[in-house]
C-alpha cells in the first residue's frame, strides 16, 4: 500500500531557525528521502511561483498564485517531468478535477 | 535588441545587463572611432559577446545558452553585419511577457519594460505606484518566468488562440490606461499593437485591435472640453486626427480581408462607422448585436440599445434596455434617462438620471448628468 504524506508548513519557518536546528531539519528530510520506503519526495518552490489551472467550457484558465483553500481539499499529488511550464500546464488541464470545478496547482520542485 | 538578447541568453536580467554594458562601450568608443555602419547590429553583437564572456567565467550557466559555441567575432568585422542577420525574437518576447501564469499587472509592466523600452520609473508614474513597488512587480514577474520555466517561445498552434487573446488583452489594457488622460501610454499601446500586427500579419484580431486603438486615439482631443466629457455626436470633428482615422481604416480593411470576425475587428468596425459624416446607426446596432452574441456582455447589449435609439426607434431601445440586469451600472441609468426623455416620459427620466447621479464618481460625469437632469 502506498501513502502520500502531504507537508504543510509556514513559509520561511526553516530559515528562521538557528543554524544548528536548520541543519538538523535538512538532515531529517534527507534521511526520509533516502529511506527505502520512500518512492518519491519533492520540496516545492515558494507559493509565489504557483499557477492555478481550471478548465471551463473547454478553455484552460490560469491564474497566478497558490490555490486558496475553500471547500476543496488536497486529493492527490502527481510528480511529472516536463520541458517547460506550458507542457506541465497542458498536463494539469487533463487532470479531471480541473473541469469539475476543482483546481490543479502547479508549482516547480526545488532542484537538487 | 533586448528581445534578441533575451532569446539568446534565456534570461531577462542578464540580457538587460549585457545591453547596458554594450551601450557603455559604445559611448566610450563611438566618439573616437565614429559610428559603425550598423549601430543596432553592433550593439547586439557586442552585448552578446560580453554576455558570453561573463557566462564563460561563471561556467555553471553555460548549459543555459542555446547557441554556444558561438564563433569568435572580431569587433571590426562586425561593422559588415546587416540587421537581418540578427534573428527578430520580439514575438517570443511578447508571448513570454504576456504569459497568463504571470499576474496581469506583472504582464503589463513587463511588456512595457521589455518591449516598450520604458524605464521602471516611467511605468511606475503611469500606474500611480512608487518606483519601488514597480521594481518589485517587475522582479517578481521575472523571477517567476525563470523559476517556473515559462518558455521563451511562440506557443504551439493548439495553444495559440488563447495565448494570443491574452497578448491582445494586455495591449488593450495598456491602451485604456492611456485613454483616461495619459496619452503617452495610448501611443505606446498603438506602437506595440503595430509591432504585433507586423509580426503576425495573418492574424485578423491583431489588425482589428490596432485599428480599434488608432481610430479611438484619433478622436482623443475631441473627447474633452476642458474637464467636461463630450459625447460623440457633439464632438468638434476638426479636432479629430483624420490622417490617423484613415490609417486605422486601412488596418481594419486588412483585418476584414483576412475574414476577421472577432471581437476586436467588430469593435474597430463600429468605431470606423462612428467617424463617418452620416453615421449608419442601423449598421452599428447590427454590429453590436454580433458583438453581444460573441461576448455575452450586457454592457454590449446596452450599447446596441443606444444605437437602436439613434437609428430612430427609442421605444424598441427602451424595451431592450429594460431586459438588462445592470442596476449598479451608471450608463444603464443614464441611457434609460435619455430614452425616457426622448419618449416624453419626463418624470421617469428624472428618476433614472437621479439614480445615475448616485453612481457617478468623477466630476465631469456628475456635471454632465446634472446638466441633463436640469434640462428636463
Amino acid at each position: 500500500m502506498q501513502y502520500a504524506m502531504m507537508i504543510y508548513a509556514e513559509p520561511g519557518y526553516a530559515e528562521a531557525l538557528p543554524d544548528s536546528e536548520r541543519e538538523a531539519v535538512l538532515a531529517d528530510f534527507a534521511a526520509l528521502a533516502d529511506d527505502a520506503r520512500c518512492v518519491a519526495a519533492a520540496q516545492l518552490q515558494p507559493a509565489e511561483m504557483a499557477t492555478c489551472v481550471r478548465v471551463a467550457g473547454g478553455r484552460t484558465l490560469m491564474t497566478d498564485g497558490p490555490f486558496a483553500d475553500t471547500k476543496e481539499v488536497l486529493g492527490g499529488v502527481i510528480l511529472v517531468e516536463a520541458a517547460d511550464l506550458d507542457e506541465v500546464l497542458e498536463l494539469a488541464a487533463r487532470v479531471p478535477v480541473a473541469r469539475y470545478g476543482g483546481v490543479v496547482e502547479v508549482r516547480p520542485v526545488v532542484a537538487r | 535588441m533586448l528581445a534578441s538578447l533575451v532569446g539568446f541568453l534565456g534570461d531577462f536580467d542578464k540580457a538587460e545587463e549585457a545591453a547596458q554594458e554594450a551601450f557603455a562601450i559604445a559611448a566610450e568608443r563611438w566618439p573616437e572611432s565614429g559610428l559603425p555602419a550598423n549601430p543596432g547590429a553592433w550593439l547586439v553583437t557586442t552585448a552578446r559577446n560580453r554576455a558570453i564572456d561573463r557566462i564563460r567565467r561563471e561556467r555553471t550557466l553555460s548549459e543555459k545558452i542555446h547557441l554556444l559555441p558561438v564563433p569568435e567575432i572580431v569587433m571590426d568585422v562586425m561593422d559588415e553585419f546587416d540587421d537581418t542577420v540578427i534573428k527578430d525574437e520580439r514575438l517570443e518576447l511578447i508571448f513570454t511577457c504576456c504569459h497568463p501564469a504571470l499576474p496581469l499587472e506583472g504582464q503589463v509592466a513587463l511588456t512595457l519594460r521589455a518591449l516598450g523600452g520604458l524605464e521602471t520609473a516611467e511605468i511606475a508614474r503611469a500606474f500611480l505606484v512608487s518606483e519601488e513597488t514597480m521594481k518589485r512587480r517587475l522582479s517578481r514577474a521575472k523571477a517567476k518566468i525563470k523559476a517556473t520555466g515559462i518558455p521563451f517561445a511562440v506557443p504551439a498552434a493548439h495553444l495559440l488562440p488563447d495565448r494570443l487573446d491574452a497578448v491582445l488583452a494586455v495591449i488593450y489594457l495598456i491602451y485604456n490606461e492611456g485613454y483616461s488622460g495619459r496619452v503617452d501610454l495610448g501611443a505606446e499601446a498603438i506602437r506595440l499593437g503595430g509591432v504585433l500586427a507586423a509580426l503576425m500579419p495573418d492574424e485578423p484580431e491583431a489588425h482589428g485591435l490596432l485599428a480599434l486603438m488608432m481610430i479611438h486615439h484619433a478622436r482623443r482631443r475631441a473627447r474633452f472640453s476642458g474637464e467636461d466629457l463630450v459625447l460623440l455626436e457633439d464632438q468638434d470633428r476638426s479636432l479629430w486626427d483624420h490622417a490617423q482615422i484613415a490609417a486605422g481604416r486601412a488596418v481594419l480593411d486588412r483585418a476584414v480581408a483576412l475574414s476577421g470576425r472577432g471581437a476586436y475587428v467588430i469593435q474597430a468596425a463600429i468605431a470606423s462607422l462612428q467617424t463617418a459624416e452620416q453615421i449608419d446607426w442601423p449598421q452599428v446596432a447590427e454590429l453590436y448585436q454580433r458583438l453581444a452574441e460573441l461576448t455575452g456582455s450586457a454592457v454590449v447589449e446596452l450599447n446596441r440599445a443606444a444605437a437602436l435609439a439613434q437609428a430612430g426607434d427609442p421605444a424598441a431601445a427602451l424595451r431592450a434596455v429594460d431586459r438588462l440586469d445592470l442596476d449598479g451600472y451608471l450608463y444603464f441609468h443614464s441611457t434609460r434617462g435619455e430614452l425616457l426623455r426622448r419618449l416624453g416620459r419626463d418624470d421617469e427620466a428624472r428618476a433614472a438620471y437621479q439614480r445615475a447621479l448616485e453612481l457617478a464618481i468623477t466630476t465631469p460625469e456628475r456635471r454632465f448628468l446634472t446638466r441633463r437632469f436640469e434640462e428636463l
